[in-house]
């Protein structure tokens, strides 16, 4: 729909080509026959109510999906090119790429161990090496100033907005290519949702994110492109200034200015 | 109103009864045993051979079979029994393979010992040739012990919250991987505590040693383990059925023997239980 309407949007060399994408869950129809790229180094905003089939959407990028038994999926993502279900191996797939989850889900380790854990997986045993990569990932992430001092500490004693922030190191610190976040700060205070989102303007220089956010004006804030989803269809998708200022479809409209969703 | 807070009132001291109730059982026996047992209870008793026909002396051998015994059946149920729960809850897909298999476990659960007893009989000691031997009431006993020591693991693994799992699995992990970075350090303290448990009980059976190992007067330790081997619990009831004109001290202070150990390793669980509790932060 969107080459069609206008051609000027297709992306000669994405990052990320989903073509006829459906997906089910226990015969629940999720996603209906999406196609989208996602340009290299850009922020694409996923907006929509519940139910839209934004979470599927992030869940197959990474195969997360497969972990649901009732899971069905057809059609085709391409990573740089290459079919993402056919020939990249699944664990290859995520670790290039990570995703960021709704609610702050550090493990039950220490801040250290936490984001150690993703690159420890990955074979690194060079105890210098790896604690090169965690200040990395949380200088990233713009947390480092705020633990450095008690990085040996339980990940559970910091506050919700600090907990997100260590997860975003995390999935930093496998050197992923492109983020996908699952509205990140869905239970965060204005405060740490900025900061948050600070981060991920400072992540642009070398990382392809996906953010799917159900806070509209987070989308407004930080996306390069935004698409819009409902009832599992992307109903429109576009630059952010022009989907906020000039929306084509009447339902875009209605969600943006918080008429329904 | 008036009516409302009168059916508390009741409400409330029926529960408390009922909870009383539950205490008291233990409280008598614990009560009886130490009053009786205690005095019969000397350092000669509990590292003597028995002499005059069991009617003096010590129960050390039986001592020692009981605790070889238990660690015999921790060696065959605990990695297989932790193994299998690993696969059903970690790897094992639905179908109707799994739900056989869990309906097994939750059958072998319900078959009664003495039935053990002669499985034991029939298979390790007869079919495999190993005859009564602390082997083959080690198995016996393993096998007894095994649905309960599954059943615990299953549990504590499916305590481990899902997220967990998930965010393993996001950062390229593979299901072993996230198993034993992840979900095990969670299950751990669960594991122990059953399984510690399962084994509480297996020291304590009497018919599944029965036809597999238990010696009726066996006045030296055993040097293989395809001995036979006194233990506590036949001994129990050898003293108590079989063999006439025995003190009531001694049957008592042996009673007490097996009680202890049995309680032991329950304080060892709970102890296990309360200290990770205090650790564990979600």
């Amino acid at each position: 729909m969107v080459t069609e309407e206008n051609p000027k949007s297709e992306i000669l060399n994405p990052k990320i080509r989903i073509s006829k994408l459906n997906v089910w869950y226990e015969g629940k129809h999720a996603l209906k026959d999406l196609t989208l790229e996602v340009e290299h180094k850009e922020i694409m905003g996923v907006i929509g109510p519940s139910n839209s089939g934004k979470t599927s959407l992030l869940k197959t990028l990474n195969r997360l999906n497969e972990l649901y038994p009732g899971c069905r999926t057809e059609g085709e993502v391409k990573l740089d090119g290459k079919d993402i279900f056919k020939e990249i191996d699944k664990h290859l797939l995520r670790k290039r790429v990570g995703i960021v989850f709704a609610l702050p889900l550090p493990l039950p380790l220490s801040i250290f161990d936490n984001v150690a854990y993703g690159p420890k997986l990955h074979g690194l045993k060079d105890k210098s090496k790896l604690k090169e990569i965690v200040e990395m990932s949380l200088r990233a992430s713009a947390i480092w100033d705020e633990v450095k001092d008690r990085l040996s500490s339980p990940a559970f004693t910091l506050s919700g907005g600090q907990q997100q922030r260590l997860c975003i190191a995390r999935t930093l610190a496998v050197e992923p290519e492109i983020i996908l976040y699952d509205e990140p700060c869905s239970g965060l205070d204005p405060i740490s949702t900025l900061k948050i989102e600070e981060a991920m303007r400072e992540l642009k220089k070398n990382y392809t994110q996906v953010l799917v956010t159900n806070n509209v004006k987070q989308a407004a804030r930080v996306s390069d492109r935004t698409a819009f989803f409902l009832m599992g269809e992307m109903i429109e998708m576009g630059a952010t200034a022009q989907m906020f200022t000039s929306p084509r479809d009447k339902r875009t409209d209605d969600y943006i200015s918080g008429r329904f969703g | 109103m008036r009516d409302t807070r009168r059916y508390e009132r009741i409400a409330f001291n029926l529960l408390l009864l009922a909870t009383l109730i539950i205490i008291a059982p233990v409280g008598i026996i614990v009560f009886i045993v130490l009053w009786h047992g205690l005095p019969g209870l000397s350092w000669e008793f509990l590292t003597a051979m028995p002499r005059d026909g069991m009617r003096a002396g010590g129960i050390f051998p039986a001592i020692v079979g009981t605790i070889l015994l238990t660690i015999g059946t921790a060696v065959f149920s605990i990695p297989l029994g932790i193994l299998a729960a690993i696969y059903l809850n970690e790897y094992a897909e639905r179908n109707w393979l799994t739900r056989m298999v869990e309906i097994s476990i939750i059958n072998l659960a319900g078959i009664p010992s003495i039935v053990y007893g002669l499985f034991g009989l029939g298979l390790f000691v007869s079919f495999l040739g190993f005859g009564a031997s602390i082997l083959a009431g080690s198995l016996t006993l393993a096998i007894m012990t095994l649905p309960v020591i599954i059943t615990a693991t299953r549990e504590a693994l499916g305590s481990v919250p899902n997220a967990f799992r998930e965010v393993s699995f996001s950062l390229g992990a593979s299901r072993w991987q996230t198993v034993r970075g992840v979900v095990l350090p969670n299950a751990i303290p669960g594991i122990l505590t059953g399984t510690i448990l399962g084994l509480s009980r297996a020291a304590g059976e009497t018919a599944p040693i029965l036809f597999t190992v238990a010696a009726f007067y066996l006045p030296r330790l055993p040097e293989s383990i395809f001995d036979q081997a006194m233990a506590l619990p036949y001994h129990i009831y050898v003293l108590s059925t079989q063999v006439p004109n025995v003190s009531l001290k001694v049957q008592y202070s042996t009673v007490l023997v097996l009680v202890a150990l049995v309680f032991v390793m329950n304080l060892t669980a709970a102890y296990i239980r309360s200290k990770f509790r205090k650790r564990k932060t979600w």
